[in-house]
């Protein structure tokens, strides 16, 4: 026998990376915290348990906030509200701009000049701006917030998924079903759709950190969740006029961090997953 | 037998592609015609205009493209026909195989749902159950072996011979009277090229389907077709049967096709081609389109656009067709 090959341990796959398994770790913890918040936590959210402003001991591991609330407890209750709206506000932009982007790319002319015209209005708002201008006309409130950000959201799937379209439409298998006979709503939802969805699945998972961030904004502006709703933008702002007390916006601010970066790991996973060129 | 109208007959069929108002023709007046169990093909370069022909002859031209003249099925005029009953025979008594067929098939649905839904289409009181069933005979019928494993699996578990196999169970899936293989062979192997070949050549002799084979290899045309359409520049520009045609090729551009298949009988050192392209849409050469290429050309030829001329069942469209000089080629 000649040279065998240094023996290399395969102990995963190739795609399942480090910061895939960080970020799967980070959000699987925030799933159970937004299922478990009340056995996870010691105390509830919105009593005061303790003196104010405690800095972080055994007690309180994150400290209490100005009005000796445990911040921990509120932390891990504030995932109850950020994990479904954010999961709802993306579902509800990809419902709506996935139908509106494939009728765009699907069919063309007078429909795509519409509806494009209308996502590239959309789009030329900064989308913090927007989402403030909705949410304030509609007043403070995370369902206002919510429908806020939908609208803010949608156009980014629209052109996601009239791109693609425009794409697969032009593949050869395409033709030969039509040449087959297939009726054009046949040929849209069975030939065409199917292959659509890897971006728009790997841009939504990423944006679902993003909208946890413009939720916890919306909310740190006082336009979002209101005052006593533990919710993690509303806790940072309380923070931020207790400078000296850090701890306060410490624990909202490494949730955010956390399951932004959480989200945008399993998005890069999934972006090498589905496109292994991409390296 | 009484007289009946040819299964399928073009008749100076013309397609022009418009920019800002401008039209240019790809297909400039092609004339054939196909009966039940014949085998017509189209032979010519790439951006002839054969696949583009045969494509908006059946309605499926890219937008924007204008089609005139005539096109008859069975005696039904076809150009101007509404979508509805386009569609109904597309895939029914009309099928197509592109050229490809790694991409012909769709990726993420099993090669049984495919071949049945290509059967549902035009039977849409099938139940599911049936369709599949004539989906495992269709591809016994291409000789596919294991029919029924097969039919579960996907696309990218089939080599490029077998997926042709499949497109070609889709096609005569609904018995259609005509079939149009637009290049079958052309993305496969040489000896798979030659299975397919015989399985085409098997189905059009058992179902007496009309075939047009259009392909840019005189070779594979010179085992199969009954007759042969040479396509230059949009037109066609000889037209006879097979033997004909290569015992006696009447136009210039034949001699050189002909002259440009390999024969392995002798040794050469280099192969024989034509010179130069074929000419840009909407910058044809003034007098005979093929004049600049042309190795027998005269004044006349970029003067004057020549005639068809005619022998029994030959054509050729050349000043000199039939006659001399055939000096060189």
């Amino acid at each position: 026998m000649t040279a065998i090959p240094s023996p290399r341990r395969i102990s995963r796959p190739r795609w399942l990376t480090a910061p895939l398994i960080v970020g799967i770790a980070l959000i699987l913890f925030w799933l159970v915290a937004t299922v478990a918040a009340p056995w996870m936590s010691g105390f509830a959210p919105l009593d005061m348990v303790g003196r104010r402003l405690q800095p972080p001991s055994w007690e309180h591991l994150l400290g209490t906030d100005a009005l000796g609330r445990d911040v921990l407890s509120r932390v891990l209750h504030g995932a109850r509200h950020s994990i479904p709206i954010a999961v709802t506000v993306v579902a509800v932009a990809v419902a709506i701009g996935a139908v509106l982007g494939a009728l765009a790319g699907f069919i063309g002319g007078f429909v795509d000049t519409v509806i494009m015209r209308l996502v590239d209005i959309t789009l030329s708002f900064p989308p913090m701006l927007l989402a403030m201008a909705v949410a304030a006309s509609l007043g403070p409130g995370l369902e206002n917030a919510t429908v806020a950000m939908v609208i803010v959201w949608w156009p980014v799937y629209a052109r996601l998924m009239r791109a693609q379209v425009l794409e697969v439409r032009e593949r050869e298998h395409v033709e030969a079903a039509i040449a087959s006979g297939a009726t054009r709503s046949r040929v849209l939802t069975k030939h065409i759709l199917p292959l659509c969805w890897t971006p728009v699945l790997i841009s939504a998972t990423m944006d679902l950190g993003q909208v946890i961030l413009l939720a916890a904004s919306l909310s740190f502006i006082g336009l979002g969740a209101t005052p006593p709703t533990p919710e993690w933008g509303s806790m940072i702002s309380d923070g931020a006029s207790q400078f000296y007390s850090w701890w306060v916006a410490l624990g909202p601010g490494l949730a955010i961090l956390t399951i932004v970066l959480g989200f945008n790991f399993i998005g890069d996973g999934l972006h090498d997953y589905f496109d292994p060129r991409s390296k | 037998m009484s007289a009946h109208p040819p299964l399928f007959e073009v008749r100076d069929l013309r397609v022009a592609f418009g920019r800002n108002g401008f039209y240019s023709e790809a297909v400039r007046g092609v004339s054939l015609q196909v009966d039940h169990g014949e085998v017509l093909g189209i032979v010519g370069e790439s951006g002839s205009g054969k696949s583009v022909g045969m494509l908006a002859a059946l309605g499926l031209q890219p937008e924007g493209a204008r089609v005139t003249g005539s096109v008859k099925f069975k005696g039904r005029e076809l150009v101007g026909l509404p979508r509805r009953e386009l569609r109904a025979l597309r895939g029914a008594r009309i099928a197509m195989i592109f050229q490809d067929p790694l991409s012909s098939l769709n990726p993420v649905m099993t090669v049984g749902a495919q071949i049945a839904e290509a059967v549902r289409l035009h039977n849409p009181d099938l139940s599911k159950r049936a369709a599949l069933d004539r989906a495992k005979d269709l591809l016994a019928l291409v000789t596919i072996p294991q029919p029924d494993r097969r039919l579960q699996q996907y696309p990218h578990e089939f080599s490029g011979g077998m997926r042709q196999r499949v497109m070609i169970a889709m096609a005569v899936a609904n018995d259609p009277d005509l079939l149009i293989a637009d290049e079958p062979t052309t993305a496969l192997d040489v000896t798979v090229q030659a299975q397919i070949m015989e399985v085409l050549a098997d189905l059009q002799a058992r179902l007496k389907l009309g075939l047009i084979l259009i392909t840019h290899d005189l070779g594979v045309l010179a085992g199969h077709a009954d007759r042969v359409a040479v396509v230059y520049a949009g037109q066609v520009v000889e037209q006879a049967g097979v033997d004909d045609l290569f015992a006696r090729p009447g136009h210039p551009y034949t001699r050189g096709l002909i002259a440009s298949i390999p024969d392995m009988t002798v040794e050469k050192d280099r192969l024989f081609s034509i010179d130069g392209t074929p000419p840009a849409l909407g910058r044809l050469p003034e007098g005979c389109p093929f004049n600049p290429r042309c190795v027998v050309a005269q004044d006349i030829c970029r003067r004057e656009t020549p005639p068809v001329r005619h022998l029994p069942d030959h054509s050729a469209a050349c000043h000199f067709a039939f006659s001399a000089p055939e000096s060189a080629a």
